[in-house]
């Protein structure tokens, strides 16, 4: 079977409902949609192993930050690739920032363990189940989330660079 | 005196161990090896703690992040001709890869054609650079395994190749090449004249290199079943590139979602079978011979025409004209300022890089500066599956699987 955008996402609409699948669009030739917490897992898990889908390549994934955005103020992405039919998906998942908990893709993709360690380094993403959720680019001692969009790009709070040094 | 014996009570292990003369003690005797962050041969910033028992090695720990310059950070508080050189410093065994790849990623956004000419200079300075982290990479193997002799002799060659750099762009290492809507000049006659010296000199170089290596004996037994990756694994795993393809899976960006006039060239994809050091060190060799092949084909058929795109809002003007022209002087003075506004739209696009799937994720809210721009780094993501990859092996072993995934300190941490 030819993957088309019409007939992957009849495939999955057609499995998981409407109320869970919703906003398909197609802004760069991959398919985009957006679901829930409860689905992600689920839905991924099922692109990986539906006999006639094979979308059985997690290519990346990263955390996107809105700020004021409210319940969908959090926006975690991820995009999957089928080998087979070379088809690309990318999903997305809104959340509040109170509440950024998503589930773990780690026992689906291998590669899901340092991206989602990433996430959560540089966004502050709670992967449940994750076994080994800790910062891996970022320092220990942080105390913040550096890429949430509230913080400028200087740390403000250092004392070590003097003004003068720099011709300011 | 009068000695009492007492007895003992054994274990059916206990009794085991003394009857084929095995030390009692119920815990393996494990060390603590501490193998980086700077060591001579780990070639960048790695920590690895590993737990050994004896000569093999039972668990490691990666460290990573030492040379972590928020790339991602940075990229949201600049215009988009000044992302160019961060994209330099990941992957800077071929950055021109890096460089290009970013600016399709820009014109995907934009909507821009880049001419065909300007197309074909970018294949053959990508196979270039392809060709330059192999060389680093498979001679890098060689020194890894007691064969010093052929690193130098093709490093010589990389000079040969920076040399191409310096006359196409004026940079070697970090180089910053080209523009978002083609290249910045066009090829001089002098650097076309290095091209075909090199592709005159090279194959030689790289045949000799590869009979002192490819049949060799010590270098056979040092690298067969070392460090050795299932397809299964390794597609988990989110491995790319020739990693991958050394496992048996023949995805190649190139081919499967061709861009910049790729589809226009005659190549093969090598692939090994079993994905242990040998089968990368194999796949590698070969593709550098097939991208030779590549950019035979690409000067050959260079294509007559402009070396860029007509993007008067994005592509800066040529200088003489600034001074003389006043709607270029504008543009100029707009682009250099930053003050461009890019449309709003989210694209990605992947291209081949020297260690696999190199991809840009930008996102554009219609500002001056991405909203968010995601590198899918391959040497982060297949990195992870190093403590996999050594357990059960050997300390040499280690060093030699790790110089054969050819992992880039700046990719890994961007």
């Amino acid at each position: 079977m030819e993957l088309t955008n019409e007939n992957v996402l009849g495939k999955i609409i057609s499995k998981f409902g409407e109320e869970n699948i919703w906003d398909a669009f197609n802004p760069d030739g991959i398919m985009t949609i957006t679901t829930n917490r409860e689905s992600i897992h689920e839905l991924i898990k099922y692109l990986r192993d539906d006999e006639e889908l094979q979308i059985s390549f997690l290519t990346t994934m990263c955390g996107i930050h809105f700020p004021g955005q409210g319940d969908k103020e959090m926006c975690m992405m991820y995009q999957l690739h089928s080998l087979r039919h070379n088809y690309r998906i990318r999903i997305k998942v809104f959340m509040p920032a109170s509440d950024p908990v998503m589930p773990t893709m780690t026992d689906l993709y291998a590669t899901a363990n340092w991206m989602e360690r990433e996430a959560f380094d540089f966004y502050g993403f709670i992967f449940t189940g994750h076994p080994n959720l800790t910062r891996i680019l970022n320092i220990e001692e942080m105390e913040y989330h550096p890429m949430l969009k509230q913080y400028p790009l200087e740390d403000q709070t250092r004392e070590d660079k003097i003004n003068t040094y720099f011709g300011r | 005196m009068a000695t009492e014996n007492k007895k003992v009570e054994l274990t059916d292990l206990e009794q085991f161990r003394l009857d084929n003369g095995l030390a009692l003690t119920e815990e393996p005797q494990l060390t603590t090896l501490n193998l980086g962050p700077t060591h001579p041969a780990t070639h960048g910033i790695f920590q690895n703690i590993l737990q050994m028992d004896g000569e093999k090695i039972v668990d490691a720990v990666p460290t990573i992040g030492y040379i972590h310059r928020a790339f991602e950070k940075i990229a949201e508080r600049r215009p988009f001709y000044q992302i160019t050189p961060l994209t330099d410093r990941m992957n800077y065994c071929s950055s021109p890869i890096n460089n290009m790849g970013y600016h399709m990623t820009v014109e995907k956004l934009l909507g821009i054609t880049v001419p065909k000419r300007a197309q074909y200079i970018r294949v053959i300075m990508m196979e270039l650079a392809r060709i330059s982290d192999h060389l680093i990479c498979n001679s890098i193997l060689g020194v890894d395994s007691g064969a010093f002799t052929g690193f130098l002799y093709v490093m010589q060659e990389r000079e040969h190749i920076y040399d191409i750099y310096e006359e196409v762009c004026g940079a070697r290492l970090t180089t910053n090449m080209g523009r978002i809507g083609g290249m910045e000049r066009d090829l001089s006659p002098k650097a076309l004249h290095l091209i075909d010296e090199f592709l005159k000199r090279f194959p030689k170089v790289w045949a000799e290199f590869e009979k002192m290596l490819t049949r060799n004996r010590i270098f056979i037994d040092r690298t067969t079943d070392v460090g050795a990756i299932s397809a299964e694994r390794a597609l988990s795993y989110g491995f790319t590139g020739p990693n991958l393809r050394a496992a048996g899976v023949d995805y190649d960006v190139r081919v499967m979602n061709p861009y910049s006039s790729y589809e226009d060239f005659e190549f093969e994809i090598p692939v090994g079978s079993k994905g242990d050091t040998y089968d990368r060190f194999l796949v590698r060799n070969e593709e550098v011979w097939q991208s030779l092949k590549i950019i035979e084909q690409a000067y050959k058929n260079l294509p007559e025409g402009s070396y860029h795109a007509d993007a008067p809002h994005y592509y800066l003007p040529p200088k003489q004209e600034v001074y003389r022209n006043m709607e270029a002087l504008i543009y100029h003075f707009k682009i250099v300022m930053g003050e461009i506004d890019a449309p709003v739209g989210e694209v990605y696009h992947s291209v081949e890089g020297g260690n696999g799937e190199l991809g840009f994720y930008l996102i554009s809210d219609g500002g001056r500066t991405p909203y968010r721009l995601h590198f899918r780094r391959p040497c982060f993501i297949y990195y992870q599956a190093y403590t996999e990859m050594i357990k059960g092996g050997q300390l040499a072993d280690a060093i030699l699987t790790l110089s054969s995934l050819n992992v880039i300190a700046g990719e890994l941490d961007a």
